[in-house]
């Protein structure tokens, strides 16, 4: 277990670390350096500006120093509008990661309940249904999604209010970025309920006379759902991902939307500290959830 | 049929009471099916699924209507419509089959002009032959890119598994880590920055097909090829045992040689059933980058570009976002049927 445990740590460190070097090194083979304006900086005014950036040192150097900063948790500022990119990020992922986990929470339980109830009625009216449905909300791009969405609940029919920070309204953003993780935990979930009430132990619960609501939820459910724990990372790593252009087309201000801004704007630093924001959590996530699998079911061996 | 009565113990058999069979009667009893191979016992079971069958149908018709369709109708994806050589200034979002002014003149001149069967764009093309060029630029790079991950990462599993040992560890903490990066965000890192370093234009072939496509078949290049590559060498770490193998290795055959005629044939179902599979995900990733506007270069269409464009002008042409939203749909939920249904019906681990 501790071998496993530290092999999987240093595999997120590695992956960190190589996610942190492309960026800077992809960012520094980008032609221009961040002074370099429309209205040029007098030579005086430039060399002040690259001794206190360190860029007249060479490339190796500046990823040590870039390095060192970020451990600092110190991003740079951005090209654009000259903020602190720590604070613009830390700002924006709290719009973010209040939509991302609502998500969460709304395609885990929805998907566990459809899954089960899919697994339950096996080949009956409401798994053809619940499969179908669930296949062709893995077909659909959450920017398509989104956009219908949008256009039939905020514009035509206007049910749902345009989103404004003063008057936030969740319904659709978290509907879009949820339908995909939804389908796959629903798929996930069938499969894995499916295997489990084939067990001997669940046969041997009903035959010693357990109700089916306790034999559904302390033995079949239970197991089914270790499973779902390994994809909560991917889970994560799909909302993220997803609230890039979710956020754009319902224009939240939350760090999706920004890093997409930052993208058309060609800000770099911005891009940098995102990617590398982002890629850390993604890694994170990943690594808890995994070492969290490996912990709740006894019945994994360790390699 | 009533036994003749004679001694109830007796068991001598009464002979009148058999029937010498015919030839027939002899090859109904026969339990010999006819022979069968892996292949065509797989597209049996193929053609019984309906699902599979109906995506096939499905991706023919769209197959059928690309490369058809581009031979009739009288526009190109990129050209600005004009009557009788005068440019159509009117022709501006029009609705389904609908005509501008300047067409509706022509043709009561008695001119001919060829429908736009789904209206036109903002820029005054016609509709229909860009969504049509999209389907097209879409399939290509979702089958490009999944070529590009079946060739690398079919050589690395092969070779990482059938060296085994320390060659084999090596390479594989390589895929781990590649595996654990965060793939979208590291494609649009990528992207950004090929967009801005690299030139093609000299190339000739590359040229036409634009920076950023180029940059989304290297980062496929990049980054796809390790699910493919792990599932090649698992197959090939437990087919390398197999008896045959020794067999071809201890006559001398080169370890090439062995790869190629002994191992990959028999992994090739999971093969195909992955590259199927990557299909629909290339054509997804390739919309979410044209999202960001980092897909293929205007005036190219993809139907990620085109959805992204007709986003734009969401409250007075709806359709526009409507026909390549269908089209994405359709593709990747058949290419994702059929690779369900190639499963059921390769997968030897599936198989009874």
């Amino acid at each position: 277990m501790a071998k496993y445990v530290v092999k999987r740590i240093i595999l997120a460190i590695a992956s960190v670390f190589i996610i942190c070097a492309i960026t800077f090194f992809a960012m520094n083979a980008i032609p221009g350096g961040p002074f370099n304006k429309e209205k040029a900086a007098s030579a005086a005014v430039q060399a002040v500006l690259e001794e206190r950036f360190h860029l007249n040192e060479p490339v190796g150097k500046q990823f040590f120093i870039y390095m060192g900063n970020l451990l600092h948790g110190d991003f740079g500022v951005s090209m654009k509008t000259g903020r602190d990119i720590w604070k613009t990020i830390s700002e924006s992922f709290a719009v973010s990661a209040h939509i991302g986990l609502m998500a969460m929470a709304i395609a885990l339980v929805i998907g566990l309940v459809l899954g089960s109830i899919a697994a339950l009625w096996r080949n009956k009216f409401p798994d053809r249904i619940i499969v179908f449905m669930a296949t062709l909300a893995t077909a659909v791009p959450s920017f398509v999604l989104a956009s219908l969405l949008l256009l039939i609940f905020c514009i035509r029919l206007k049910l749902i209010p345009v989103w404004s920070t003063y008057n936030p309204n969740y319904v659709l953003p978290v509907i879009s970025l949820s339908l995909y993780p939804m389908a796959y935990i629903t798929r996930l979930t069938k499969t894995s309920m499916l295997d489990v009430l084939g067990q001997d132990y669940v046969r041997t619960a009903r035959a010693k006379g357990v109700s089916w609501i306790n034999v559904i939820f302390k033995h079949a459910l239970r197991n089914a759902l270790i499973p779902v724990i390994t994809y909560v990372g991917p889970m994560t790593a799909s909302i993220l991902t997803g609230s890039l252009v979710i956020e754009t087309i319902f224009t939240i201000g939350g760090l999706g939307s920004k890093f997409v801004d930052s993208i058309s704007n060609r800000d770099y630093p911005m891009i940098m500290g995102t990617t590398i924001f982002l890629a850390v959590l993604m890694v994170g996530i990943n690594l808890i959830s995994d070492l969290i699998y490996k912990l709740v079911d006894p019945r994994i061996k360790f390699e | 049929m009533d036994m003749p009565k004679k001694n109830i113990l007796s068991s001598q058999l009464d002979l009148s009471k058999f029937v010498k069979a015919t030839d027939e009667e002899k090859r109904q009893a026969d339990v010999m099916s006819e022979s069968t191979t892996f292949f065509k016992d797989g597209m049996r079971k193929l053609m019984k699924n309906p699902l599979a069958v109906g995506s096939i149908v499905v991706l023919a018709l769209i197959l059928v209507l690309i490369t058809i369709v581009p031979l009739f109708v009288p526009y190109s994806y990129e050209q600005i419509l004009s009557v009788n050589g005068v440019r159509d200034t009117g022709a501006k979002n029009l609705a389904p089959f609908a005509y501008s002014q300047m067409e509706q003149a022509y043709i009561a001149q008695g001119g001919k002009v060829f429908p736009h069967i789904m209206g036109t764009d903002e820029l005054c093309r016609d509709y229909f032959i860009r969504v049509i060029y999209g389907t097209r630029v879409s399939l290509f790079v979702g089958l490009f890119a999944s070529i590009v991950v079946l060739v690398i990462g079919v050589l690395y599993g092969a070779i990482s598994g059938y060296a085994g040992g320390r060659v084999d560890l090596i390479m594989m903490r390589i895929v781990d880590i590649i595996y654990s990066l965060p793939d979208l965000l590291v494609i649009i890192l990528l992207s950004v920055v090929f967009r801005e370093t690299m030139d093609f234009s000299k190339i000739p072939f590359l040229s036409s097909m634009g920076t950023n496509m180029v940059s989304l078949f290297l980062v496929f290049g990049l980054l796809y090829w390790v699910g493919m590559a792990r599932l090649v060498r698992a197959e090939i770490l437990s087919i390398k045992e197999n008896e045959y193998v020794l067999a071809a290795r201890s006559i001398g055959a080169k370890p090439g040689h062995i790869i190629k005629t002994h191992i990959l044939p028999n992994c090739i179902s999971v093969i195909i059933i992955a590259t199927a599979l990557q299909i629909p995900s290339a054509i997804f990733t390739e919309s979410f980058l044209s999202f960001l506007g980092l897909g293929v270069a205007l005036p190219m269409p993809s139907l990620g570009s085109l959805a992204n464009t007709a986003r734009q002008g969401l409250q007075s042409n709806s359709l526009k976002l409507v026909f390549p939203a269908v089209m994405i749909c359709l593709v990747v939920l058949a290419f994702n049927l059929l690779g369900d249904g190639l499963r059921d019906a390769f997968d030897p681990k599936l198989r009874k």
